[in-house]
Protein backbone atom coordinates (compact mmCIF):
# COMPACT_ATOMS: atom_id res chain seq x y z
CA UNK A 1 0.00 0.00 0.00
CA UNK A 2 1.15 3.56 -0.71
CA UNK A 3 2.31 4.73 2.72
CA UNK A 4 3.37 8.16 1.44
CA UNK A 5 0.02 9.05 -0.08
CA UNK A 6 -1.77 7.66 2.94
CA UNK A 7 0.29 9.99 5.14
CA UNK A 8 -0.64 12.89 2.89
CA UNK A 9 -4.32 12.00 3.22
CA UNK A 10 -4.00 11.91 6.99
CA UNK A 11 -2.17 15.26 6.97
CA UNK A 12 -4.91 16.91 4.94
CA UNK A 13 -7.05 17.20 8.05
CA UNK A 14 -4.27 19.12 9.84
CA UNK A 15 -0.54 19.11 10.64
CA UNK A 16 0.85 16.26 12.76
CA UNK A 17 4.08 15.05 14.29
CA UNK A 18 5.73 11.93 12.94
CA UNK A 19 4.77 9.78 15.94
CA UNK A 20 1.23 11.05 15.72
CA UNK A 21 1.08 10.07 12.05
CA UNK A 22 2.40 6.61 12.83
CA UNK A 23 -0.24 6.17 15.52
CA UNK A 24 -3.06 7.31 13.21
CA UNK A 25 -1.79 5.05 10.43
CA UNK A 26 -1.40 1.97 12.64
CA UNK A 27 -4.81 2.52 14.17
CA UNK A 28 -6.61 2.73 10.86
CA UNK A 29 -4.57 0.68 8.42
CA UNK A 30 -1.79 -1.14 10.24
CA UNK A 31 -3.81 -3.95 11.85
CA UNK A 32 -1.36 -6.72 11.06
CA UNK A 33 1.72 -4.67 10.18
CA UNK A 34 2.39 -1.54 12.23
CA UNK A 35 4.96 0.84 10.71
CA UNK A 36 8.48 1.07 12.10
CA UNK A 37 9.78 4.51 13.05
CA UNK A 38 12.43 4.05 10.36
CA UNK A 39 9.70 3.71 7.72
CA UNK A 40 7.84 6.71 9.09
CA UNK A 41 10.80 9.08 8.97
CA UNK A 42 12.12 7.77 5.66
CA UNK A 43 8.68 8.33 4.14
CA UNK A 44 8.41 11.82 5.60
CA UNK A 45 11.91 12.71 4.35
CA UNK A 46 10.90 11.64 0.84
CA UNK A 47 7.65 13.63 0.97
CA UNK A 48 9.61 16.66 2.21
CA UNK A 49 12.17 16.33 -0.56
CA UNK A 50 9.40 16.12 -3.19
CA UNK A 51 7.70 19.22 -1.81
CA UNK A 52 4.53 17.35 -0.81
CA UNK A 53 4.86 18.25 2.89
CA UNK A 54 6.62 21.04 4.73
CA UNK A 55 7.83 21.46 8.27
CA UNK A 56 5.17 23.39 10.06
CA UNK A 57 6.92 23.87 13.37
CA UNK A 58 9.81 22.51 15.42
CA UNK A 59 9.68 21.99 19.14
CA UNK A 60 12.73 22.64 21.34
CA UNK A 61 15.20 19.77 21.45
CA UNK A 62 16.65 17.73 18.64
CA UNK A 63 15.82 14.76 16.36
CA UNK A 64 13.19 14.22 13.71
CA UNK A 65 10.44 13.52 16.25
CA UNK A 66 10.39 17.23 17.16
CA UNK A 67 9.11 18.29 13.77
CA UNK A 68 5.53 18.89 12.90
CA UNK A 69 4.55 18.31 9.26
CA UNK A 70 1.90 20.00 7.12
CA UNK A 71 0.66 19.08 3.66
CA UNK A 72 1.46 21.44 0.75
CA UNK A 73 -0.78 22.29 -2.22
CA UNK A 74 1.24 19.86 -4.30
CA UNK A 75 0.55 17.22 -1.63
CA UNK A 76 -3.19 17.86 -1.80
CA UNK A 77 -3.06 17.49 -5.59
CA UNK A 78 -1.24 14.20 -5.11
CA UNK A 79 -3.96 12.84 -2.82
CA UNK A 80 -6.61 14.05 -5.22
CA UNK A 81 -4.96 12.24 -8.11
CA UNK A 82 -4.46 9.03 -6.13
CA UNK A 83 -8.08 8.86 -5.04
CA UNK A 84 -9.43 9.60 -8.52
CA UNK A 85 -7.22 7.06 -10.30
CA UNK A 86 -8.66 3.52 -10.18
CA UNK A 87 -6.23 0.79 -9.15
CA UNK A 88 -5.14 -1.71 -11.72
CA UNK A 89 -7.45 -4.65 -10.98
CA UNK A 90 -5.53 -7.53 -9.43
CA UNK A 91 -6.07 -9.91 -6.53
CA UNK A 92 -5.55 -8.70 -2.97
CA UNK A 93 -6.21 -5.03 -3.62
CA UNK A 94 -8.43 -4.84 -0.60
CA UNK A 95 -6.07 -2.98 1.76
CA UNK A 96 -5.37 -0.21 -0.78
CA UNK A 97 -9.02 0.15 -1.70
CA UNK A 98 -10.03 0.25 1.94
CA UNK A 99 -7.48 2.99 2.63
CA UNK A 100 -8.75 5.01 -0.32
CA UNK A 101 -12.33 4.80 0.87
CA UNK A 102 -11.44 5.81 4.43
CA UNK A 103 -9.27 8.70 3.27
CA UNK A 104 -11.93 9.92 0.82
CA UNK A 105 -14.39 10.08 3.72
CA UNK A 106 -11.83 11.62 6.11
CA UNK A 107 -10.99 14.37 3.65
CA UNK A 108 -14.61 15.09 2.75
CA UNK A 109 -14.35 13.79 -0.81
CA UNK A 110 -17.02 11.50 -2.22
CA UNK A 111 -16.22 7.81 -1.83
CA UNK A 112 -19.05 6.79 -4.16
CA UNK A 113 -17.16 8.23 -7.13
CA UNK A 114 -14.02 6.27 -6.46
CA UNK A 115 -15.96 3.05 -5.83
CA UNK A 116 -17.85 3.54 -9.12
CA UNK A 117 -14.66 4.30 -11.04
CA UNK A 118 -12.99 1.21 -9.58
CA UNK A 119 -16.01 -0.95 -10.36
CA UNK A 120 -15.97 0.26 -13.98
CA UNK A 121 -12.26 -0.53 -14.22
CA UNK A 122 -12.85 -4.04 -12.88
CA UNK A 123 -15.73 -4.63 -15.27
CA UNK A 124 -13.61 -3.44 -18.19
CA UNK A 125 -11.03 -6.12 -17.40
CA UNK A 126 -13.76 -8.72 -16.84
CA UNK A 127 -15.15 -7.97 -20.32
CA UNK A 128 -11.70 -8.45 -21.79
CA UNK A 129 -11.26 -11.79 -19.99
CA UNK A 130 -14.75 -12.92 -21.00
CA UNK A 131 -13.92 -12.22 -24.65
CA UNK A 132 -10.58 -14.01 -24.37
CA UNK A 133 -12.33 -16.93 -22.67
CA UNK A 134 -14.90 -17.16 -25.46
CA UNK A 135 -12.28 -17.35 -28.20
CA UNK A 136 -9.83 -19.51 -26.28
CA UNK A 137 -9.18 -23.19 -25.63
CA UNK A 138 -9.85 -25.00 -22.37
CA UNK A 139 -6.60 -23.73 -20.83
CA UNK A 140 -7.61 -20.12 -21.55
CA UNK A 141 -11.05 -20.81 -20.13
CA UNK A 142 -9.64 -22.10 -16.85
CA UNK A 143 -7.07 -19.33 -16.51
CA UNK A 144 -9.61 -16.62 -17.30
CA UNK A 145 -12.15 -18.19 -14.92
CA UNK A 146 -9.70 -17.94 -12.05
CA UNK A 147 -9.09 -14.25 -12.70
CA UNK A 148 -12.81 -13.61 -13.25
CA UNK A 149 -13.81 -15.16 -9.92
CA UNK A 150 -11.24 -13.03 -8.06
CA UNK A 151 -12.35 -9.87 -9.81
CA UNK A 152 -15.97 -10.74 -9.11
CA UNK A 153 -15.16 -11.03 -5.41
CA UNK A 154 -13.59 -7.56 -5.50
CA UNK A 155 -16.65 -6.14 -7.23
CA UNK A 156 -18.92 -7.64 -4.59
CA UNK A 157 -16.82 -5.98 -1.94
CA UNK A 158 -17.04 -2.66 -3.82
CA UNK A 159 -20.83 -2.98 -4.01
CA UNK A 160 -21.23 -3.89 -0.35
CA UNK A 161 -18.91 -1.06 0.67
CA UNK A 162 -20.95 1.39 -1.42
CA UNK A 163 -24.07 0.20 0.38
CA UNK A 164 -22.39 0.72 3.77
CA UNK A 165 -20.71 4.08 3.23
CA UNK A 166 -23.00 5.96 5.62
CA UNK A 167 -22.25 3.47 8.34
CA UNK A 168 -18.49 3.72 7.72
CA UNK A 169 -18.59 7.51 7.53
CA UNK A 170 -20.23 7.66 10.94
CA UNK A 171 -17.26 5.88 12.55
CA UNK A 172 -14.29 7.30 10.62
CA UNK A 173 -15.23 10.94 10.11
CA UNK B 1 -30.70 3.86 -31.39
CA UNK B 2 -33.41 1.24 -31.73
CA UNK B 3 -34.93 2.00 -28.30
CA UNK B 4 -34.77 5.23 -26.33
CA UNK B 5 -36.39 6.09 -22.99
CA UNK B 6 -36.25 9.51 -21.34
CA UNK B 7 -37.02 10.68 -17.81
CA UNK B 8 -39.15 7.68 -16.84
CA UNK B 9 -41.07 7.89 -13.59
CA UNK B 10 -43.23 5.19 -12.07
CA UNK B 11 -44.74 5.07 -8.59
CA UNK B 12 -46.53 2.12 -7.00
CA UNK B 13 -48.81 3.56 -4.31
CA UNK B 14 -46.27 5.62 -2.43
CA UNK B 15 -43.23 3.60 -3.53
CA UNK B 16 -41.24 5.44 -6.21
CA UNK B 17 -39.91 2.59 -8.36
CA UNK B 18 -38.49 4.88 -11.08
CA UNK B 19 -37.57 8.48 -10.38
CA UNK B 20 -36.19 9.79 -13.65
CA UNK B 21 -34.55 6.93 -15.54
CA UNK B 22 -33.01 7.19 -19.01
CA UNK B 23 -32.10 4.34 -21.29
CA UNK B 24 -31.02 3.76 -24.85
CA UNK B 25 -29.73 0.85 -26.86
CA UNK B 26 -28.43 0.48 -30.41
CA UNK B 27 -29.15 -2.44 -32.75
CA UNK B 28 -26.93 -5.40 -31.89
CA UNK B 29 -25.79 -3.89 -28.63
CA UNK B 30 -25.79 -5.83 -25.34
CA UNK B 31 -26.47 -3.58 -22.33
CA UNK B 32 -26.35 -4.86 -18.76
CA UNK B 33 -28.70 -3.26 -16.24
CA UNK B 34 -27.36 -3.62 -12.72
CA UNK B 35 -28.07 -2.20 -9.29
CA UNK B 36 -29.19 -3.19 -5.81
CA UNK B 37 -32.34 -5.22 -5.21
CA UNK B 38 -35.42 -3.02 -5.33
CA UNK B 39 -33.64 -0.23 -7.19
CA UNK B 40 -36.08 -0.39 -10.12
CA UNK B 41 -34.36 -2.63 -12.70
CA UNK B 42 -37.37 -4.81 -13.50
CA UNK B 43 -39.68 -1.80 -13.50
CA UNK B 44 -37.37 -0.11 -16.02
CA UNK B 45 -37.38 -3.23 -18.19
CA UNK B 46 -41.19 -3.48 -18.05
CA UNK B 47 -41.55 0.19 -19.02
CA UNK B 48 -39.16 0.11 -21.97
CA UNK B 49 -40.68 -3.16 -23.21
CA UNK B 50 -44.17 -1.65 -23.18
CA UNK B 51 -45.47 -4.11 -20.58
CA UNK B 52 -46.38 -1.33 -18.14
CA UNK B 53 -46.91 2.36 -18.84
CA UNK B 54 -44.68 4.87 -16.99
CA UNK B 55 -46.41 7.72 -15.09
CA UNK B 56 -44.10 10.18 -16.84
CA UNK B 57 -41.46 10.09 -19.54
CA UNK B 58 -41.28 8.70 -23.06
CA UNK B 59 -40.28 5.43 -24.68
CA UNK B 60 -39.52 5.30 -28.39
CA UNK B 61 -38.95 2.15 -30.40
CA UNK B 62 -37.52 2.75 -33.87
CA UNK B 63 -38.85 6.30 -33.81
CA UNK B 64 -42.36 5.29 -32.67
CA UNK B 65 -43.70 6.57 -29.37
CA UNK B 66 -45.04 3.69 -27.26
CA UNK B 67 -47.11 6.05 -25.09
CA UNK B 68 -49.29 7.14 -27.98
CA UNK B 69 -50.07 3.61 -29.19
CA UNK B 70 -53.23 1.72 -28.32
CA UNK B 71 -52.95 -1.39 -26.14
CA UNK B 72 -53.58 -3.53 -29.21
CA UNK B 73 -50.81 -1.81 -31.18
CA UNK B 74 -48.45 -2.10 -28.25
CA UNK B 75 -49.01 -5.80 -27.77
CA UNK B 76 -48.63 -6.40 -31.50
CA UNK B 77 -45.32 -4.55 -31.33
CA UNK B 78 -44.22 -6.65 -28.35
CA UNK B 79 -45.09 -9.85 -30.19
CA UNK B 80 -43.34 -9.01 -33.42
CA UNK B 81 -40.34 -6.92 -32.35
CA UNK B 82 -39.49 -8.01 -28.79
CA UNK B 83 -38.40 -11.26 -27.20
CA UNK B 84 -38.44 -12.06 -23.48
CA UNK B 85 -36.47 -14.35 -21.19
CA UNK B 86 -37.10 -14.45 -17.46
CA UNK B 87 -35.57 -16.26 -14.52
CA UNK B 88 -37.97 -19.22 -14.70
CA UNK B 89 -41.49 -20.46 -15.26
CA UNK B 90 -42.05 -19.20 -18.77
CA UNK B 91 -42.47 -22.38 -20.79
CA UNK B 92 -45.90 -23.96 -21.21
CA UNK B 93 -45.68 -27.27 -19.30
CA UNK B 94 -48.18 -29.13 -21.51
CA UNK B 95 -46.24 -28.50 -24.72
CA UNK B 96 -42.99 -30.11 -25.86
CA UNK B 97 -39.89 -27.91 -26.00
CA UNK B 98 -40.18 -27.77 -29.79
CA UNK B 99 -43.84 -26.70 -29.55
CA UNK B 100 -42.92 -24.10 -26.96
CA UNK B 101 -40.32 -22.55 -29.24
CA UNK B 102 -42.66 -22.71 -32.23
CA UNK B 103 -45.56 -21.18 -30.28
CA UNK B 104 -44.90 -17.46 -31.01
CA UNK B 105 -44.76 -18.25 -34.74
CA UNK B 106 -47.91 -20.38 -34.57
CA UNK B 107 -49.72 -17.47 -32.85
CA UNK B 108 -48.64 -15.32 -35.79
CA UNK B 109 -50.27 -17.78 -38.18
CA UNK B 110 -47.12 -19.50 -39.44
CA UNK B 111 -47.76 -23.07 -40.63
CA UNK B 112 -46.86 -25.78 -38.14
CA UNK B 113 -44.23 -27.43 -40.31
CA UNK B 114 -42.40 -24.18 -41.02
CA UNK B 115 -42.64 -23.02 -37.39
CA UNK B 116 -41.27 -26.30 -36.07
CA UNK B 117 -38.44 -26.33 -38.57
CA UNK B 118 -37.36 -22.92 -37.38
CA UNK B 119 -37.75 -24.01 -33.78
CA UNK B 120 -35.53 -27.04 -34.39
CA UNK B 121 -32.83 -24.91 -36.02
CA UNK B 122 -32.74 -22.60 -33.02
CA UNK B 123 -32.75 -25.45 -30.51
CA UNK B 124 -29.76 -26.87 -32.42
CA UNK B 125 -27.97 -23.52 -32.30
CA UNK B 126 -28.49 -23.36 -28.55
CA UNK B 127 -27.21 -26.93 -28.23
CA UNK B 128 -30.48 -28.38 -26.94
CA UNK B 129 -31.68 -30.08 -30.12
CA UNK B 130 -31.85 -33.31 -28.12
CA UNK B 131 -34.69 -32.18 -25.86
CA UNK B 132 -37.03 -31.01 -28.67
CA UNK B 133 -39.62 -33.72 -27.99
CA UNK B 134 -39.49 -33.52 -24.19
CA UNK B 135 -41.76 -31.46 -22.01
CA UNK B 136 -40.18 -28.59 -20.00
CA UNK B 137 -40.77 -30.45 -16.71
CA UNK B 138 -38.39 -33.20 -17.78
CA UNK B 139 -35.35 -31.09 -18.77
CA UNK B 140 -32.69 -29.50 -16.55
CA UNK B 141 -32.77 -25.85 -15.54
CA UNK B 142 -29.94 -24.97 -17.90
CA UNK B 143 -31.60 -26.76 -20.81
CA UNK B 144 -34.92 -25.09 -19.98
CA UNK B 145 -33.33 -21.64 -20.10
CA UNK B 146 -31.79 -22.37 -23.49
CA UNK B 147 -35.21 -23.45 -24.75
CA UNK B 148 -36.60 -20.17 -23.37
CA UNK B 149 -33.87 -18.23 -25.21
CA UNK B 150 -34.73 -20.11 -28.41
CA UNK B 151 -38.39 -19.21 -27.99
CA UNK B 152 -37.52 -15.55 -27.37
CA UNK B 153 -35.45 -15.42 -30.56
CA UNK B 154 -37.69 -17.45 -32.88
CA UNK B 155 -39.54 -14.39 -34.23
CA UNK B 156 -36.23 -12.64 -34.97
CA UNK B 157 -37.00 -9.79 -32.56
CA UNK B 158 -35.16 -6.48 -32.75
CA UNK B 159 -34.77 -6.35 -28.96
CA UNK B 160 -34.37 -9.21 -26.50
CA UNK B 161 -35.28 -8.43 -22.89
CA UNK B 162 -33.70 -10.76 -20.33
CA UNK B 163 -34.43 -10.33 -16.61
CA UNK B 164 -32.00 -12.44 -14.56
CA UNK B 165 -31.84 -15.15 -17.27
CA UNK B 166 -29.18 -17.06 -15.34
CA UNK B 167 -30.59 -16.35 -11.88
CA UNK B 168 -31.63 -19.93 -11.24
CA UNK B 169 -28.56 -21.61 -12.77
CA UNK B 170 -25.15 -22.66 -11.43
CA UNK B 171 -22.13 -20.85 -12.85
CA UNK B 172 -21.27 -23.45 -15.48
CA UNK B 173 -24.79 -23.44 -16.94
CA UNK B 174 -25.10 -19.69 -16.51
CA UNK B 175 -21.92 -19.15 -18.53
CA UNK B 176 -23.13 -21.44 -21.30
CA UNK B 177 -26.53 -19.74 -21.51
CA UNK B 178 -24.84 -16.33 -21.71
CA UNK B 179 -22.38 -17.48 -24.37
CA UNK B 180 -25.14 -18.94 -26.53
CA UNK B 181 -27.55 -16.08 -25.91
CA UNK B 182 -25.04 -13.36 -26.84
CA UNK B 183 -23.73 -15.33 -29.83
CA UNK B 184 -27.26 -15.88 -31.19
CA UNK B 185 -28.18 -12.23 -30.59
CA UNK B 186 -25.03 -10.91 -32.29
CA UNK B 187 -25.60 -13.12 -35.28
CA UNK B 188 -29.08 -11.60 -35.73
CA UNK B 189 -28.05 -8.06 -34.77
CA UNK B 190 -30.60 -8.25 -31.94
CA UNK B 191 -30.18 -5.69 -29.15
CA UNK B 192 -30.14 -7.30 -25.68
CA UNK B 193 -31.29 -5.64 -22.47
CA UNK B 194 -29.82 -7.81 -19.75
CA UNK B 195 -30.90 -7.31 -16.13
CA UNK B 196 -28.54 -9.10 -13.77
CA UNK B 197 -27.10 -9.12 -10.25
CA UNK B 198 -23.98 -10.95 -11.32
CA UNK B 199 -20.91 -9.12 -12.54
CA UNK B 200 -19.70 -12.21 -14.39
CA UNK B 201 -22.93 -12.18 -16.40
CA UNK B 202 -22.67 -8.42 -16.95
CA UNK B 203 -19.20 -8.99 -18.38
CA UNK B 204 -20.90 -10.39 -21.50
CA UNK B 205 -22.32 -6.93 -22.21
CA UNK B 206 -20.83 -4.08 -24.24
CA UNK B 207 -21.88 -1.48 -21.69
CA UNK B 208 -23.61 -1.28 -18.35
CA UNK B 209 -26.24 0.97 -16.85
CA UNK B 210 -26.59 1.16 -13.09
CA UNK B 211 -29.96 1.77 -11.45
CA UNK B 212 -29.90 3.25 -7.97
CA UNK B 213 -33.02 4.52 -6.20
CA UNK B 214 -34.96 4.56 -9.46
CA UNK B 215 -32.37 6.59 -11.36
CA UNK B 216 -29.98 5.38 -14.03
CA UNK B 217 -26.31 6.07 -14.20
CA UNK B 218 -23.96 5.00 -16.88
CA UNK B 219 -20.47 4.08 -15.75
CA UNK B 220 -17.84 4.96 -18.24
CA UNK B 221 -14.67 3.04 -17.74
CA UNK B 222 -11.39 4.84 -18.21
N1 LIG C 1 -46.31 -4.42 -8.99
C1 LIG C 1 -45.79 -3.72 -7.96
N2 LIG C 1 -46.56 -3.25 -6.96
C2 LIG C 1 -46.06 -2.53 -5.94
N3 LIG C 1 -44.75 -2.23 -5.81
C3 LIG C 1 -43.91 -2.68 -6.75
C4 LIG C 1 -44.37 -3.46 -7.87
N4 LIG C 1 -43.31 -3.76 -8.65
C5 LIG C 1 -42.24 -3.21 -8.04
N5 LIG C 1 -42.58 -2.57 -6.91
C6 LIG C 1 -41.66 -1.82 -6.02
O1 LIG C 1 -40.88 -0.94 -6.80
C7 LIG C 1 -39.52 -0.94 -6.40
C8 LIG C 1 -38.62 -1.39 -7.54
O2 LIG C 1 -38.91 -2.75 -7.84
P1 LIG C 1 -38.21 -3.57 -9.00
O3 LIG C 1 -38.88 -4.90 -9.08
O4 LIG C 1 -38.19 -2.75 -10.23
O5 LIG C 1 -36.74 -3.71 -8.43
P2 LIG C 1 -35.49 -4.59 -8.96
O6 LIG C 1 -34.35 -3.65 -9.10
O7 LIG C 1 -35.89 -5.36 -10.17
O8 LIG C 1 -35.22 -5.56 -7.73
P3 LIG C 1 -34.66 -7.09 -7.73
O9 LIG C 1 -33.19 -7.00 -8.00
O10 LIG C 1 -34.93 -7.53 -6.33
O11 LIG C 1 -35.40 -7.87 -8.78
C9 LIG C 1 -39.45 -1.86 -5.18
O12 LIG C 1 -39.53 -1.07 -4.03
C10 LIG C 1 -40.68 -2.73 -5.33
O13 LIG C 1 -41.14 -3.16 -4.08
MG1 LIG D 1 -36.08 -7.45 -10.60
Amino acid sequence: MAIGTTFLGLLEAGPRHGYDLKRAYDERFGADRPLSYGQVYATLARLLKNGLVEVDGVEPGSGPERKRYAITDAGVTDVERWLAQPEKPEPYLQSTLYAKVVLALLTGRGAHELLDAQRAEHLRLMRELTARRRDGDIADVLICDHALFHLEADVRWLELTAARLDELEAVVA
Amino acid sequence: MILTARALKKTYGITPALAGADFEIAPGEVVAVMGPSGSGKSTLLHCIAGIIAPDEGTVEFDGRDLGSMSDVERSALRRSEFGFVFQFGQLVPELSCRENVALPLRLDGVARRVAEQRADALLEALEVGGVAKQRPGTVSGGEGQRVAVARALVTDPRVLFADEPTGALDSLNGERVMELLTAAARERNTAVVLVTHETRVAAYSDREVIVRDGRTRETVSS
